[in-house]
């Protein structure tokens, strides 16, 4: 019954046109930055590296495909959560506003499998869209500026990643983009547990992850103490891959962090949906 | 002794200080077409939800074919299919693929031919490859006793039906709940605030007012009671009332204005009480014999 939901549910996302709003979105904004790029990129880059010109000097293709992989991902994942939120904060609250929520609950199916089934195949959008972002950053930027080493600019310093050493670090910051993204999944559909409404939890996620962030960058001793609990804290994980060597200690607490919390506001929405009176 | 598909025992619901229902019990007979009759907002949504395990109760028990959904959820609701208010449907997909999406968790094996069937059965055909967006009230209704009768449930719980329907979509709709009895002898327990379309579909009933279930029984017996409610409207109360208590004796009679009255008798004494009032030279300008549980029913909607 599980997976004929599943099913059922993958059936309705690909129906709904707010589905293609997302992948839509993405595609135009990178359509964006790659022509930007391509017309004036090494204006872009100058402007950065211009205060290392001093004491380096830079030979050879510096604006390549997986450099402005690196841009266009910096760039978009900021603004992906609200593509996400977009699709999941719908997938409880849109049956309970459409009234079909009452047909779903009165048949032989488990409130728990129906949360369950929707977590999934909201899941799965999330990893469409994270792949058709990394596929769209990587492989297109790659075929229209070519490939060559990638020097990225962190906190501590420059980066140079030799050209070889680079493929990886995108196939597994893939991984952990996608667990955060999934991440906001789980609290749209926390949300959307809650809610009667498609608009509530969509919005909702989005004040939260605002919120958290604000929290997270204010120097203030109190918000330092709950920021390492924070899932927006580690929501950026994703770029520890492309640091010389690779914290993969500080990695590994991220993805527990962020396993735990979808761990959490799955269960809490399960338990919202079980004890919810349905009178929509 | 009758199999009971439904048994309602003192259901009590409240939404934070509102009572929606505080006592309403009733039992439905396998094979029974059972009205479930009150005025608008009596409960009888809130019971519905509650006997699909919607809503959770706050007193009383519910039986669904002798098993509670405690431990028997999965088991009951395979053999429900329901219309709660208004049928709803996935507006963005077509006839035909909202009811596979029901078909598919209904605990049954149905295929594309069987749905096509469906859909010819309750008028549709023809019409599956289209969305439900562009369906009137009348079509998402017939679309949804299809929903209901997909997976061959035992039960069919309809409420309200009809409403919102014109004239011919009611037609329709009690047709099509008639051929439900008649050719596939389902029990179906059917909700309403209209006593006519009971009378016309129902063989049981209970009346439910203010969360109260008041009266339960046989349609028939219940409304072929011999005494009735007579309203009479006459030329001469003063020399009236006097004589209809002399001719019929422990009579009661209520005066509703200046020059009428209304009088519980039984049926066989109407025509002699005409007869009376004209050799007594009192001007019968109305009389209106009313079955006694309609009255009852109407001064219920009327409060």
């Amino acid at each position: 019954m599980l997976l004929k939901n599943i099913y059922n549910e993958f059936i309705k996302i690909l129906a709904k046109p707010r589905s293609y709003i997302g992948i839509g979105a993405l595609t135009l904004l990178i359509c964006i930055i790659l022509f930007a790029m391509k017309a004036d990129g090494s204006s872009f880059i100058s402007f950065v590296t211009s205060s290392f010109e001093q004491t380096l000097s830079f030979n050879g293709t510096i604006l390549n495909g997986n450099l402005i992989a690196f841009i266009i991902l910096q760039m978009l994942i900021v603004h992906i959560p609200l593509l996400v939120a977009l699709v999941t904060g719908d997938l409880i609250s849109g049956e309970a506003a459409m009234g079909t929520v009452r047909m779903l609950a009165t048949k032989p199916i488990s409130r728990t499998k129906i949360v369950i089934s929707k977590f999934i195949a909201g899941a799965v959008y999330t990893f469409i869209l994270t792949l058709w972002l990394i596929f769209l950053a990587l492989f297109v930027s790659k075929f229209l500026f070519g490939s060559g080493d990638l020097i990225v600019l962190n906190s501590e310093g420059l980066v140079i990643l030799k050209e070889q050493d680079i493929l990886w670090r995108y196939g597994l910051s893939f991984i952990v983009a996608f667990l955060s993204l999934l991440t906001v999944s789980s609290v749209s559909i926390c949300f959307s547990a809650f809610a009667e409404n498609s608009i509530g939890p969509i919005v909702s996620t989005m004040a939260v992850i605002i919120l958290f962030t604000i929290i997270g960058s204010m120097e203030v001793s109190v918000f330092q103490n709950i920021k390492p609990f924070l899932f927006t804290t580690h929501m950026a994980s994703w770029r520890s891959f492309f640091e010389d060597p690779v914290p993969y200690s500080k990695i590994l607490k991220s993805i527990i962090i962020l396993v735990v919390h979808n761990v959490l506001l799955v269960s809490i929405a399960i338990v919202k949906f079980n004890k919810k009176d349905i009178t929509s | 002794m009758s199999e009971e598909v439904i048994k309602v025992e003192k259901l009590a619901k409240n939404f934070g200080s509102f009572e929606a229902v505080r006592d309403v019990s009733f039992t439905v007979n396998k094979g029974d077409v059972f009205g479930f009759l009150g005025p608008n907002g009596a409960g009888k949504s809130t019971t519905i939800r509650c006997l699909l395990s919607l809503i959770r109760l706050n007193a009383g028990t519910i039986q669904m074919f002798g098993k509670s959904y405690a431990t028997n959820r999965y088991e009951i609701l395979s053999k429900i299919g329901s219309i709660i208010e208004k049928p709803d449907f996935y507006n963005y997909l077509s006839a035909q693929k909202n009811l596979e999406i029901f078909a598919r968790i209904s605990g049954a094996t149905v295929s594309t031919k069987e749905i096509h069937e469906m859909l010819e059965f309750v008028g549709l055909g023809g019409r599956g490859k289209d969305k439900t967006k562009g369906f009137s009230h009348g079509m998402k209704q017939r679309l949804g006793i299809a929903q209901t009768l997909l997976h061959k449930p035992e039960l069919i719980i309809l409420d309200e039906p009809t409403t919102g329907l014109d004239p011919q979509g009611i037609i329709e709709i009690r047709n099509l709940i008639l051929r439900l009895k008649n050719e596939q002898n389902k029990t179906i327990l059917l909700s309403s605030h209209q006593l006519s379309e009971i009378e016309l579909i129902a063989n049981r009933m209970v009346i439910i007012t203010k969360g109260k279930s008041l009266v339960e029984g046989n349609v028939q017996e219940l409304l072929n009671a011999q005494e009735l409610t007579v309203r009479l409207e006459l030329s001469d109360l003063n020399k009236a009332i006097p004589l209809i208590q002399q001719h019929f004796a422990n009579v009661e009679i209520t005066r509703i204005n200046e020059v009428e009255i209304s009088l519980s008798i039984e049926k066989q004494q109407v025509p002699h009480l005409n007869k009376m009032l004209g050799d007594n030279n009192i001007l019968v300008y109305a009389l209106e014999p009313k079955r006694k549980l309609e009255d009852f029913f109407m001064k219920i909607v009327q409060s």
